[in-house]
């Protein structure tokens, strides 16, 4: 009992040194704007391979197949090293909030390709007469996809989405590469420093995500059930 | 998916195939353009001197980097893919027994190992291994890949046994109960084979994740190909060592994902269930 | 019912090939410790370097280069192993004292600095060399001269590295720090002026810069700001401590030891620490 309450003390002063909350903060943020840097991404994506102009259907096509096959890890790298380093695009003059928003863009990108065949399995779920409705009445291809095919296409989207970002919150450990400091580093130099509550530190952080991702979860399967488009 | 894309929009008359044409160029254009500015910037870094792309082309870097580093990727994916089946099927199983302390055990366990980052876990393992030196030092590392992508993979497996076994017909199991055999004896000789077969597409493409998360390892110190590739690019061409290894991966990945594809049409009369990738979770799984 | 048979069978490989595996490291792990005994003759010897410092200890088309690489060669040379006995082995800086443990290798020439906290767990002969963690800049470079010239600057150093957060600590405050997880991406991005300066230890600074591919870019600032005292790990309690240190004696008294440090140093602006260096190795042997 004695030796228990001594590993948790030495667990608190663990917890004391280093901002656990702050790292996992830093990937909630993360995950947002990456979220919706995706999801807008996704969109257009998703609208490119379903539009009439075959080199969009193409581009689109080739891109998902591209980034998809792509380790995360790479295109983390290459966002760094390519477009801040050599191109020198700067974003913000804020040294580190520079990396950060990169951080966020190879995010989007790679989940960006996701986003789009969610949204595409969900423009499968749209029956075809409502398409065919929409030529019917006069809409050409754009207002089409805005007026009636997205709406619903986004609601029978919403699982594989929801998946999608729970994906992407897990994968935003990965901006560990980007230089940006968040949880999995966090974790890394903890372990480093204070061996001897390797457990406890391990346990934090894992929690820390399943308390995160959990919600997440629950959140998108009753969302799609509450706005599954009766048919 | 043709059918289902032209159904968006009219056949183009020759006003909009004009428009079409127009557009097309355009796309080429904006792509090109984008193109020739980022050759162009890498250009004036210098970056694209033939000397720093074409030790790429020799022997030796590929006999002492390139398939080096190739040989431990597809050594721990392997071991990986292995682990996860045996893992996936055990939990998988688990989550469909009657057994209500099974159940409820593997349910925790999946779900847990599917909300927990893979670097974490990977870091994790990796360095408590290091401190427990129940391994050779220098072989934490793989096991620490090993490990994580086991624990997490594998529940996604489970996963896609349970939604493979859910997606079978229901007289599949009576049928196997109106010839005497137990509800085990249904599951292990009757469902899950088949299951296993309508989940191949799936159970493939998620092998394409764990040749894909493999790559994590060069976090965490395991000499696979991204690493090695870092490693041989130390000197100087990093960009051109790391241009290298992205090529390979969308290669090797592209035929794995093309072999799911050809074989969940190859598959699709072969078994009672579904083989078209089945709804929620190996969505998640494919990230 | 033939699938489940083949199921079965999968099955059964799967556990045959998992405890095979495990009976294959225990086999190797026994092997190990026998090399670890370190008898002299016609068997090998490991030694473990650093595959990713050009210019230190560094890998290249299953060749072994560096001012590492060169000591240990001589070393080993002395102690009566040939070129061809040399097994060379990856040794991170993080698995440096249990690869010693567990006798994964024989000896470590891995920029290993002599501590009193590793003294504990680990046998130290050397140093062979003295390094000072210091600055690198670009060849024009003329307003940073040390440490303190770093506020409001980036500078940039590898995972885990002490001497950037020392400098953030001791030096200049203000100072910009990205850590990436090699120097070669540091230097890139120094090329481009994205990065002011990289840091780390000196010697490793200017092997870098001798590569053919930064060479005349950069310069070593030349204001160390500690001292690093490398010396050769070895396993606690043997007994090769004192041929070593006589080895390296040696390798200084023949000349070798300054001819390895300019070779691997070659057209870099950039002159180790005389008033420590060479080193005379002596006082770690226990």
């Amino acid at each position: 009992m004695d030796s228990l309450s001594e590993y948790f003390q030495s667990y608190l002063t663990a917890l004391e040194t280093y901002d656990v909350v702050a790292a996992l903060w830093v990937n909630i943020q993360l995950t947002f704007w990456a979220g919706l840097g995706s999801l807008v991404l996704g969109t257009v994506l998703a609208l490119m391979r379903i539009s009439p102009v075959p080199s969009f259907r193409w581009a689109g096509a080739a891109y998902v197949n591209i980034f998809r096959n792509t380790p995360l890890t790479i295109i983390m790298v290459f966002c760094i090293l390519v477009a801040v380093f050599q191109l020198q695009l700067n974003l913000s003059s804020d040294f580190d909030f520079n990396f950060f928003l990169w951080a966020i863009i190879g995010l989007s990108v790679y989940h960006a390709a996701f986003v789009c065949e969610a949204i595409r399995s969900g423009v499968n779920t749209v029956p075809l007469g409502q398409a065919e409705a929409a030529r019917a009445i006069g809409l050409s291809f754009l207002p089409a996809a805005r007026l009636i095919v997205l709406p619903q296409a986004f609601r029978g989207a919403i699982a594989p989405l929801g998946n999608t970002l729970i994906a992407l919150t897990k994968n935003t450990t990965v901006a560990t590469v980007a230089s940006v400091a968040e949880a999995a580093g966090l974790m890394k130099t903890m372990i480093e420093f204070r061996p001897d509550v390797i457990m406890a530190i391990f346990a934090t952080f894992a929690l820390g995500f399943v308390v995160i991702v959990i919600p997440i979860g629950l959140l998108t399967t009753w969302l799609s059930k509450k706005l599954a488009v009766a048919r | 998916m043709t059918t289902r894309q032209s159904v968006l929009f009219d056949a183009p008359g020759p006003k909009a195939q004009r428009r079409i044409l127009i557009t097309n160029i355009l796309g080429v254009l904006i792509f090109l353009g984008a193109a020739a500015f980022v050759l162009k910037g890498l250009y004036d870094q210098g970056q694209l001197a033939p000397e720093l792309w074409s030790p790429f082309l020799t022997a030796d870097v590929w006999q002492f980097t390139i398939l080096p580093g190739l040989m431990n990727t597809f050594k721990a994916a392997a071991a990986a893919i292995v682990t996860s089946v045996v893992f996936g099927l055990l939990f998988g199983m688990g989550r469909l027994s009657h057994n209500k302390a099974i159940n409820w055990i593997s349910s925790i366990i999946v779900e847990f190992f599917r909300a927990v980052p893979v670097l974490l876990m990977m870091i994790f393992f990796w360095l408590l291994l290091g401190r427990m030196q129940i391994v050779e030092p220098a072989d934490t590392p793989f096991y620490g890949v090993v490990i994580a992508l086991t624990l997490y993979n594998g529940s996604v497996i489970a996963e896609l046994v349970r939604s493979g076994v859910h997606g079978l017909p229901k007289g599949q199991r009576e049928a196997g109960m109106a010839i005497g055999m137990t509800r085990g004896q249904s599951l292990r000789n009757i469902e899950l084979p088949q299951a296993l077969v309508a989940m191949l597409p799936s159970l493939i493409s998620q092998f394409v994740v764990i040749l894909k998360d493999s790559a994590l390892g060069s976090i965490i110190s395991y000499s696979e190909l991204l690493r090695a590739m870092q490693i041989y690019g130390s000197a100087g061409p990093i960009l051109q060592a790391l241009t290298v290894a992205a090529v390979l991966f969308i290669i090797i990945n592209f035929t794995l994902s093309w072999v799911a594809n050809w074989l969940s049409r190859f598959l699709g009369s072969r078994t009672a269930g579904k083989t078209k990738p089945i709804s929620a979770p190996p969505v998640a799984a494919k990230v | 019912m033939r699938k489940t048979r083949i199921a079965m069978a999968a099955m059964g490989a799967i556990a045959a090939l998992t405890l095979s595996a495990c009976g294959g490291n225990g086999g190797g792990g026994a092997g190990g410790g026998e090399t670890g005994g370190g008898t002299e003759g016609g068997e090998t010897i490991r030694i473990g370097i650093k595959y990713d410092q050009p210019g230190l200890g560094f890998q290249s088309g299953g060749e072994y280069t560096g001012f590492d690489v060169d000591v240990a060669k001589y070393v080993a040379n002395e102690l009566g192993y040939s070129e061809e006995q040399i097994e060379f082995v990856e040794s991170p800086s993080a698995n440096r004292e249990n690869m010693l443990a567990n006798g994964q290798v024989d000896m470590i020439f891995a920029t290993y600095s002599i501590t009193d906290e590793r003294k504990q767990t680990v046998d130290f002969a050397g140093p062979y060399f003295v390094a000072g963690q210091d600055l690198l800049v670009s060849a024009e470079n003329t307003d940073i001269n040390g440490p303190d010239d770093l506020n409001g600057k980036n500078l940039c150093s590898v995972t885990g590295s002490t001497s950037a957060q020392r400098i953030k600590d001791e030096h200049a405050q203000e100072v910009n720090l990205l850590e990436r997880p090699g120097y070669a991406e540091c230097v890139t991005a120094m090329q481009s002026g994205q990065i002011d300066a990289v840091t780390t230890d000196d010697i490793i600074l200017a092997g870098l810069a001798a590569q053919p591919n930064f060479a005349g870019k950069f310069k070593v600032v030349g204001n160390p700001f500690s001292e690093e005292r490398y010396g050769v790990g070895l396993p606690k309690g043997t007994e090769l401590c004192a041929d070593i240190n006589a080895a390296i004696n040696k390798m200084v008294e023949e000349g070798a030891w300054e001819e390895a440090l300019t070779a691997n140093t070659e057209g870099v602006d950039y002159t180790f620490n005389e008033e420590l260096n060479p080193p005379t190795p002596g006082d770690s042997c226990a």
